[in-house]
């Protein structure tokens, strides 16, 4: 993660022929889509061992180790969608731009999974237990919360919302800043000792605000 | 000591014919396993006692695969992974407090004048998992009145090994854990029957992420309890602070024991998943009061508020 924003922010590499290139208009969207996919396909591949031979890929407990991957992913993602303008800007590279929907609608892909495979995998589908989950354990609520904030901003992505909302549009897709919060909350929440994970995800965060601020005040 | 479970309890949740002969085939080779703890003293025969509850024992690849250890890391793999970094070899006991023999012990000078029984208790931790595993373990008050504890101690206290050259998990920035790790009981919960502590699993030492080369086994509470790679036992007045309870008082207290009724902020408590779970097979029962022991064990805490002393 680090590395890539540091290769994506080394300006240099995006001076060269190919980057202005058609060829890479052409090669970006499906590479990345590719790219993106990777980690639900290793899932695949991993549930698909598990039918044929339990515990051999997801451990003796894999419903939670599923819903933990996609979790994990969920939050990397977002944080990746959040980077986009950042590096756009600090690496005056202007083309990033045209790659940020299809990084935040994986993002949501990726939080739909994680709550399905927790509705399916670890709750069983068990109404009683999954609305006294949402109720009374306050790091699902909070989780939650980001689920629910996050589909108008998946479902106003398309061109013909964008147009028809204006600047409501971007109004709207501010929820972002709060989405993310709520999914490191989520995670301070949930985890019980060992908080690295936690403060690296919530310093790029961070880094990410400021670089917002920095860029703000230069504009004036 | 021989406890059996009365046969109130439905078929399928007692062990199978096949599984108690195959156990019995297993107890054999302890003897052997047992006699590697003392490094090469014979520890004579093995008991049979053990409460046989919950029907099929999980397999030993899990139970030895799947830990919470945080010294070695918060992944369930991370202590089968790192935990033979650990030299468990010298292994010195301190003993202190309200007892007359107190001092530095050699583990193998504690345990060599006991017979280790296997016991097959259910295993159930907070996180809302449980397994059923073959403890070879020692009466806890067979140890305990060893080093005649006076009548001041009400309670025990007991403390990992703190070594963060060994335990990587003692060694990060990121812990909230005021290492060493610290458990303690009451003193009538230490002396109770089923409480034991634990040398072997599944006929052999325990293996050094289950917390060798002994480790607490008090099978009516969360398994945070039963505190692993014992190094210090401490008689007290007064109750002992364990570590969960400092790091959370809302979510963790003394007690610990397991409760349905009582839920915990981050996992209810009413059911639990009995490993192996698969994808498509979650294996989840209902929790039982005191994990099953509520027949055993209830009395202790007779009077008592269960949903403040949680
Ligand atoms: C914005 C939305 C969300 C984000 C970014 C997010 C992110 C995460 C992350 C990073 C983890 C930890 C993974 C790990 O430790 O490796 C996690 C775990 C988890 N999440 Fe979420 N999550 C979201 C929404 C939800 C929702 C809606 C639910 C359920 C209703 C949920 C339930 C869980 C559960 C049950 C765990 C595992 C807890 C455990 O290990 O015991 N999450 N999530």
């Amino acid at each position: 993660m680090r590395l890539c924003i540091q290769a994506w922010t080394f300006p240099a590499i995006f001076d060269s022929a190919f980057i202005s290139s058609a060829a890479f208009d052409r090669a970006a969207k499906p590479v990345l889509f590719v790219l993106l996919s990777l980690p639900l396909g290793w899932l695949a591949f991993a549930i698909l061992g598990e039918l044929n031979a339990p515990g051999s890929r997801l451990g003796a407990d894999p419903a939670v180790e599923v819903v933990r991957f996609l979790g994990e992913w969920s939050i990397r993602l977002l944080l990746l969608t959040l980077s986009v303008s950042s590096v756009r800007r600090i690496a005056r590279f202007p083309k990033v731009l045209q790659l940020r929907r299809m990084i935040g609608l994986f993002a949501f892909s990726y939080v739909v999974c994680h709550f399905t495979a927790y509705l399916g995998f670890l709750a069983g589908f068990d109404l009683v237990l999954i609305e006294e989950d949402l109720v009374e354990r306050t790091y699902i609520t909070v989780g939650f919360t980001g689920l629910l904030l996050l589909i108008p901003l998946a479902v106003t992505s398309t061109n013909g919302w964008r147009r028809r909302l204006g600047t409501t549009w971007r109004k709207l897709h501010r929820a972002i800043y709060l989405i993310v919060p709520l999914g490191l909350v989520h995670l301070l929440w949930l985890t019980k000792d060992q908080y690295g994970e936690v403060v690296l995800y919530s310093l790029i965060f961070v880094v990410l605000m400021l670089e917002r601020v920095v860029n703000r005040r230069k504009a004036r | 000591m021989l406890i059996r479970q009365k046969p109130d309890i439905p078929s399928y949740e007692i062990t199978s014919e096949s599984h108690y002969l195959n156990r019995r085939s297993f107890v054999a080779g302890a003897a052997a396993g047992v006699a590697l703890l003392g490094a090469g003293q014979a520890l004579g025969s093995i008991g049979y006692a053990g409460v046989e509850l919950g029907g099929e024992v999980t397999p030993e690849s899990i139970v030895t695969s799947h830990n919470n250890f945080y010294e070695f890391g918060t992944g369930k793999s991370d202590p089968s992974e790192h935990a033979h970094q650990l030299t468990t070899s010298p292994w010195k006991v301190k003993v202190s407090g309200a007892a007359a023999k107190t001092g530095d012990f050699d583990y193998e000078d504690i345990i060599k004048g006991f017979t280790p029984e296997e016991r097959i208790y259910r295993f159930r931790c907070v996180e809302a998992w449980s397994m059923v595993v073959p403890w070879l373990g020692i009466p806890l008050k067979d140890i305990l009145a060893w080093f005649e504890p006076t009548s001041k101690a009400k309670y025990v206290e007991f403390t990992t090994l703190y070594r963060p050259r060994e335990m990587p998990g003692q060694r990060s920035y990121f812990s909230s854990i005021d290492w060493p790790y610290v458990e303690g009981l009451r003193l009538d919960e230490a002396y109770h029957p089923l409480s034991i502590m634990a040398v072997g699993v599944y006929g052999k030492a325990l293996p050094n992420q289950n917390g060798a080369p002994w480790r607490l086994i008090v099978p009516w509470k969360y398994g945070f309890k039963s505190i692993k790679s014992i190094v210090k036992i401490r008689f007290t007045e007064r109750e002992p602070k364990n570590s969960w309870q400092v790091i959370a008082p809302r979510e963790y207290g003394f007690f610990a024991n397991v409760n349905p009724a009582v839920s915990h902020p981050r996992w209810s408590q009413a059911s639990e998943r009995r490993l192996p779970s698969t994808l498509f097979n979650e294996n989840r029962m209902p929790t039982l009061p005191f994990n099953g022991y509520a027949e055993q064990v209830a009395s202790l805490y007779s009077g008592m508020d269960l949903s403040r002393h949680f």
